[in-house]
């Protein structure tokens, strides 16, 4: 292969250096993919023969030991909702703004790491603010609105920068020549740019409803209830959800049988899974369809 | 007429869009103000001393945070043994090595992880991880240190790998090149050339990825055993432990707003908001630092 080479017991040598490093490294991506898998394969295995009709639709009954989780999804849809309501237009305008009209300066900058730095934030800390600043300063006491504040503030890093990436790769052009035509930048951004950049910013809007749908420290303090025999009536009600009716039947609850856990499980994981799911989908639908 | 209100409307929108613009830095402020308001006066109320011993036993008045900060760290460091190797190993394969079909496979699957909510994987950890730990290494629980250590690891590996899979990724084609050209294998090639050149994007990947580890919190609550006594020893790793953050989630419900209790939960609150600060701090200036040099190279 290689008959220039003065030694070539070296040059083998080092191929069998290769061999063995890529070997390795074949092993540890192997090691990574394979918990994964064993995890998905457990939750479903062992979740899916818990769910049926009665468990999506009824309400927790026996100390929870029993009955279904219906209140929990619905909570979980509740907040998730509110959640988009509040943290959807904001994030999007201000994906806007650094896209379209930011000037490249320090106060940008500013923006830019302080965006980083909500997305840094830990779950738990997010959870101490929205007590500290929405359930007692602001007096909305336990409730989906406190909780719903509070996830949508840490839903919006990922919004804006998915959403923020996706209007950047609008082409130039497309801006250029609306502009030339006579149309005003913002007939510009919401005809043409917003248009064009929609699957990419539905895809952030997902993944930041994904994020805000599982997690349990920011509603554990703002908004989750232990449990509750009838549904919340208001955003002002506190509610069950189900990240935390899992934590609670897993710790709080003795003798609680392993199988309704592993239902609440696979319940959160379905419904977490499939935004995933949607968000792939829209991205190669869009790359399949993009005009540019 | 229509060109006037077009203008007024243009004003308008384009005020809010700055006002949406500019409200991360308000949300960062307004967190770490709140975040203060709440917890200094903890200085006031439990002396410096007291802060910083070995015991945390609030029912009287013990707030020593050295067994919280003790068991965040070790958890992480665990983590990181699990994270760094299996994250890197596997960000430099799917950049380098994996066949294309491969990487496209490997990427979303990962990401998969990224997105399985901590409550999942705690309860998992509870019920499938910590009764194994308790027969292999026959401790009287598997509740420990180690079983959130693995948890942790498998959670920030997701970030570690995105992140340093693009650092890898953003290396110019011409330095591969270069260094096949120059008759160095493609093993020669990733550990002399590619990997240097990406230093600092896998270094702020293991960061973040690390950030990750020390601030999450339902999963290190439900397996690491919640005790908070100091780990002394690298053995501690097989015993209970309690972590900064699983204290602040467990321990908030049932404390009286405005007590010492209250005050210096939202003190250890203020601990994590600076410490990931300062993470993301690193981290962006890093990664500014980076763009700037590509544009460099660009140009």
């Amino acid at each position: 292969m290689n008959p220039a080479h003065p030694r070539p017991s070296n040059a083998s040598r080092r191929n069998l250096i290769q061999t063995a490093g890529f070997g390795v490294l074949s092993l540890v991506a192997l090691f990574t993919v394979v918990p994964i898998l064993l995890i998905l394969i457990t939750i479903f295995a062992q979740g899916l023969p818990a769910i049926s009709w009665e468990f999506l639709t009824a309400f927790p009954t026996d100390g929870m030991r029993a009955g279904g989780v219906f209140p929990a999804i619905l909570g979980t849809v509740y907040l998730t909702f509110f959640t988009t309501l509040l943290a959807v237009p904001l994030g999007i305008a201000a994906a806007v703004y650094l896209s379209e009209y930011a000037p490249d300066n320090l106060w940008t900058r500013i923006i830019r790491i302080a965006i980083i730095n909500l997305a840094g934030i830990p779950s738990i800390v997010y959870g101490l603010f929205g007590l500290g600043i929405f359930v007692i300063f602001f007096k909305f006491g336990t409730s989906i609105l406190a909780a719903s504040f509070t996830l949508a503030i840490m839903t919006l890093p990922t919004i804006i920068s998915t959403a923020e990436e996706a209007l950047r790769a609008v082409p130039q052009s497309f801006r250029v020549v609306s502009i030339s035509l006579g149309a005003t930048q913002w007939q510009t951004i919401r005809h043409i740019v917003l248009g064009q950049s929609l699957p990419g910013i539905l895809t952030g809007v997902i993944l930041g409803l994904e994020r805000a749908a599982g997690e349990t420290a920011p509603i554990l303090l703002t908004g989750a209830a232990f449990y509750l025999p009838a549904l919340p009536t208001s955003p002002m009600d506190a509610t069950m959800a189900l990240p935390y009716h899992l934590y609670v039947i897993s710790t709080q609850v003795p003798g609680m049988p392993v199988q309704v856990q592993y239902g609440t499980a696979v319940v959160l994981l379905i419904l977490v899974l499939s935004l995933n799911l949607l968000t792939t989908i829209i991205r190669s639908r869009a790359r399949a369809r993009r005009q540019w | 007429m229509p060109k006037r209100a077009q203008t007024w409307l243009e004003t308008l929108i384009t005020a809010v869009i700055k006002t949406s613009g500019y409200s991360a830095i308000l949300f960062v402020a307004v967190i770490f103000i709140f975040l203060m308001r709440e917890g200094l006066p903890t200085l006031a109320e439990v002396p410096l001393g007291d802060l910083f011993s070995s015991r945390w036993y609030p029912i009287e008045d013990y707030y020593g945070l050295l067994p919280l900060i003790g068991g965040s760290l070790l958890v992480t460091l665990g983590s990181a043994l699990v994270a760094v190797p299996f994250g890197v190993g596997t960000a430099i394969f799917i950049a380098e090595i994996a066949p294309r079909w491969a990487r496209e496979i490997l990427k979303p699957f990962i990401e998969i992880m990224a997105g399985i909510p901590s409550v999942v994987l705690g309860f998992l950890g509870m019920v499938a991880i910590a009764p194994r730990l308790r027969i292999l290494l026959d401790i009287p629980t598997g509740l420990t240190a180690l079983a959130g250590a693995l948890l942790l690891g498998g959670i920030s590996i997701p970030t570690i790998v995105s992140v340093a899979e693009d650092a890898l990724d953003s290396v110019p084609r011409s330095y591969r090149d270069a260094a096949l050209a120059l008759g160095a294998t493609r093993w020669q090639t990733i550990w002399k050339v590619t990997l240097p050149a990406a230093r600092t994007g896998v270094i702020t990947a293991i960061m973040l990825g690390l950030g990750r580890a020390i601030g999450e919190t339902m999963t290190v609550m439900m397996v690491t055993g919640n005790a908070p006594v100091l780990p002394r020893s690298l053995a501690a790793i097989i015993s209970p432990i309690r972590t900064m953050t699983a204290t602040i989630a467990a321990e908030m419900g049932e404390v009286a707003v405005g007590s010492t209790h209250y005050h210096v939960l939202f003190f250890i609150g203020i601990t994590l908001f600076i410490i990931s600060l300062v993470v993301n701090l690193i981290a962006s200036s890093v990664i500014f630092r980076q763009r700037k040099r590509a544009e460099r190279i660009l140009s």
